[in-house]
């Protein structure tokens, strides 16, 4: 029988009041972004944020929770936005999204610095007893996101990045799944050679974890050879955006098998539309109809980040995501 | 097909060259207007609907004029009833709702609506704005208009099928509103497409959308097409086949760097350049906005030029945004004394264009 699990890939919407309070306490300009040294009141506002949603998460009944990831000003990118050896530079547009990130421009070692996830997880395991998810970007997607005048090689950057990822999951705190976010498989698909160099990042970064992995893509379909190479990877689950393409990925899954676990982004983190657990559980049913397969595990999640949602539709969407997971465990 | 352009062409006009100068559309708030919405939206304070409308006519009529003692040939009263551009108009289209703000970037929000029914008619737009303007104003009035595909790329849609059907629907809309406009009188419109490029790909579906927005406008209502902060190669020269005379164009912020791509194909329409950057404080000097003209005229012949700012300028410091405008229409009448004086030989014909001293 199969067990879903109720989750999100985390990059929540700030609570309304902590946009008012950390646009007053930081600003407005791209120079007011997150640094890694924020100053008490900003850290004080951001520890209320975090525990609010991780309270949001358990009384909707998730069964992972997630630091939320408040502190990503840079979504993504965020990892390399705070790390000492990267500059950030102009206003750029994230994926084809109305919503911009400062470009980071990597111009030293990665290796040295690091640790500033794994603090944010930290703070959170302290209110979480079980179920604490770790969220971050996949090591092809942060290379994407970001601009090397350092490695000067794109190979070797991308290894860079999966080492300076390893360190920040080897300062995690026990957590029960980490989601690499990967929506850069999709948007700015691996070329020849690229595509197995990014399962074996992927697989670099997955294998430091002692945790279930998922390797999550978003808005779209894998490629079809890109991602029989992520089938390489040693992760437990790949997820994949049911909202924005399931027939592709049907064939991908049919043509290439998948994990015994998979993740299905089922809840549209993009618009306000809240989807009912009926529908919600009817969208697993058909994955596992069309690809003629029980799961052991199905995580039930939004497709993408829920910061693009106002704040109470992104609530309504965890209900209804904790309540499909119920529905299935009623009728067993 | 490049317009009735004439009759904005003031009486008095000093040069035979007509540069039409004119503006986007925003223009900063006066502080005491500012002051008023935070009352009007204070629960506790004493000042109400008639407090406010009065706020907005006085801050429309004063920006209206504040625009023709800078001297522009087209005016308007610089958006002092609208606060955002989807959102203004997605309050007043049945079908709409707002559950609250979202990120744009940093800590930079938007009050993203989303259409949760069909969308319809409702109460009207822009039609007490125009008539107000028009009434204290001397000179022509210019009705700038957010485009349907804006203002479905920028919403939440839940009813649709496709953003592409939603955009549709909310063409039919604005065609209703522009047709309330010509009705009150208006002869110069501003479809606003901000959206088309982040989205280039989907050039055809706003052509379509204007299409649907243009139909049964009479032929002496000029039609303009706002775009900016993209990468205009992807949607030129297709964007010459929509039904509008005029585009205008966000090119100084970039420095001019697009410029060649509106040069290799000829630019058969009239050309609405940015000769001012809407994003920097200071104030371009007349000397530096002549020669951002003579840029425009490498690709059109001044009769087709309009001289405008690179997009609404509601973000400067409002004495910085009249020295603007009152420099930009400076710099336009000089380049029309020396055209005059043949002083500057212009030969913009496609790809053959140049300006020369």
């Amino acid at each position: 029988m199969t067990q879903v699990i109720a989750t999100t890939p985390g990059l929540f919407p700030l609570p309304d009041w902590a946009k008012d309070e950390l646009a007053d306490l930081k600003g407005h300009q791209k120079t007011d972004l997150i640094s890694g040294d924020e100053s008490g009141e900003v850290v004080a506002a951001y520890d209320q944020a975090r525990e609010e949603v991780i309270s949001i998460q358990q009384d909707a009944g998730l069964d992972r929770v997630v630091e939320g990831q408040f502190r990503w000003d840079d979504m993504l990118a965020h990892p390399l936005a705070v790390h000492d050896n990267v500059e950030t530079k102009g206003i750029v547009r994230y994926y084809d999204n109305n919503n911009f990130y400062r470009e980071p421009v990597v111009q030293g070692d990665l290796g040295a610095d690091g640790g500033d996830v794994a603090a944010d997880l930290g703070a959170a395991a302290d209110h979480v007893d079980d179920g604490l998810q770790a969220v971050l970007p996949g090591p092809y997607s942060l290379a994407d996101l970001a601009t090397d005048e350092h490695y000067g090689d794109d190979a070797e950057f991308l290894d860079a990045i999966a080492e300076f990822l390893v360190e920040e999951v080897n300062a995690f705190p026990d957590v029960e799944t980490l989601f690499l976010l990967e929506p850069s498989l999709v948007e700015n698909a691996p070329e020849d050679g690229e595509d197995e160099r990014a399962a074996d990042a992927i697989d670099a970064v997955a294998s430091a974890a002692d945790a279930e992995v998922v390797a999550h893509t978003y808005w779209g379909a894998i490629e079809e050879k890109a991602y029989a190479h992520l089938m390489d990877a040693d992760v437990d689950a790949i997820g994949f955006d049911l909202v924005a393409n399931h027939d592709q990925t049907v064939y991908n899954v049919q043509e290439y098998g998948t994990k015994d676990d998979v993740a299905l982004g089922v809840v549209d983190g993009q618009n306000t539309l809240v989807e009912s657990p009926e529908t919600i559980r009817d969208r697993i049913d058909w994955f596992e109809q069309q690809t003629n397969t029980a799961y052991d595990t199905v995580y039930a999640t939004a497709n993408t980040e829920t910061f693009y949602l106002p704040v109470n539709k992104f609530e309504d969407k965890l209900e209804a995501l904790a309540n499909a997971a119920d529905l299935e465990a009623a009728e067993a | 097909m490049t317009g009735p352009r004439d009759q904005f062409k003031p009486a008095d006009h000093p040069n035979d060259h007509f540069l039409l100068t004119t503006v986007v559309g925003s223009y900063p708030k006066p502080k005491w207007h500012d002051r008023a919405r935070e009352l009007f939206e204070d629960e506790d304070a004493d000042f109400g609907e008639d407090e406010w409308e009065e706020s907005k006519d006085d801050a429309s009529r004063l920006i209206t004029h504040e625009h023709e003692r800078a001297g522009l040939d087209v005016i308007c009263d610089g958006e002092m009833r609208r606060n955002e551009m989807v959102e203004y108009f997605a309050h007043r289209i049945d079908g709409y709702e707002f559950n609250g703000r979202v990120k744009v970037w940093g800590h930079n929000y938007f009050d993203k609506p989303s259409v949760a029914d069909e969308v319809e008619y409702g109460e009207q737009w822009l039609v007490e704005e125009f008539e107000f303007t028009d009434e204290v104003a001397e000179r022509p009035v210019k009705v700038p208009i957010t485009g349907p595909y804006t203002l479905a790329n920028w919403s939440f849609n839940e009813v649709y099928d496709s953003e592409e059907q939603l955009a549709y629907e909310l063409a039919d809309l604005v065609n209703e509103e522009i047709e309330a406009l010509v009705e009150a009188g208006a002869r110069y419109i501003q479809i606003d497409e901000p959206a088309l490029a982040t989205t280039p790909d989907d050039h055809a579906i706003v052509g379509e959308c204007l299409e649907r927005i243009v139909d049964e406008i009479p032929d002496d209502v000029r039609l303009g097409l706002h775009v900016c902060y993209g990468d205009y190669s992807r949607i030129y020269p297709e964007i010459l086949d929509y039904p509008v005379h005029e585009y205008d164009l966000e090119l100084a912020n970039g420095d001019y760097d697009q410029l060649d791509v509106f040069k290799e194909h000829e630019f058969t329409k009239d050309f609405a350049m940015g000769v001012l950057d809407a994003h920097t404080a200071e104030v371009e000097s007349v000397e530096e906005i002549k020669e951002n003209i003579k840029k425009g005229l490498e690709v059109v012949p001044p009769e087709r030029l309009t001289v405008s700012p690179d997009c609404g300028v509601k973000l400067l410091p409002r004495e910085v945004a009249r020295g603007k405008m009152e420099n930009m229409v400076q710099a336009a009448r000089e380049i029309e004394e020396e055209l005059d004086a043949g002083e500057l030989e212009v030969v913009a014909s496609g790809a053959e264009a140049h300006a020369d001293d």
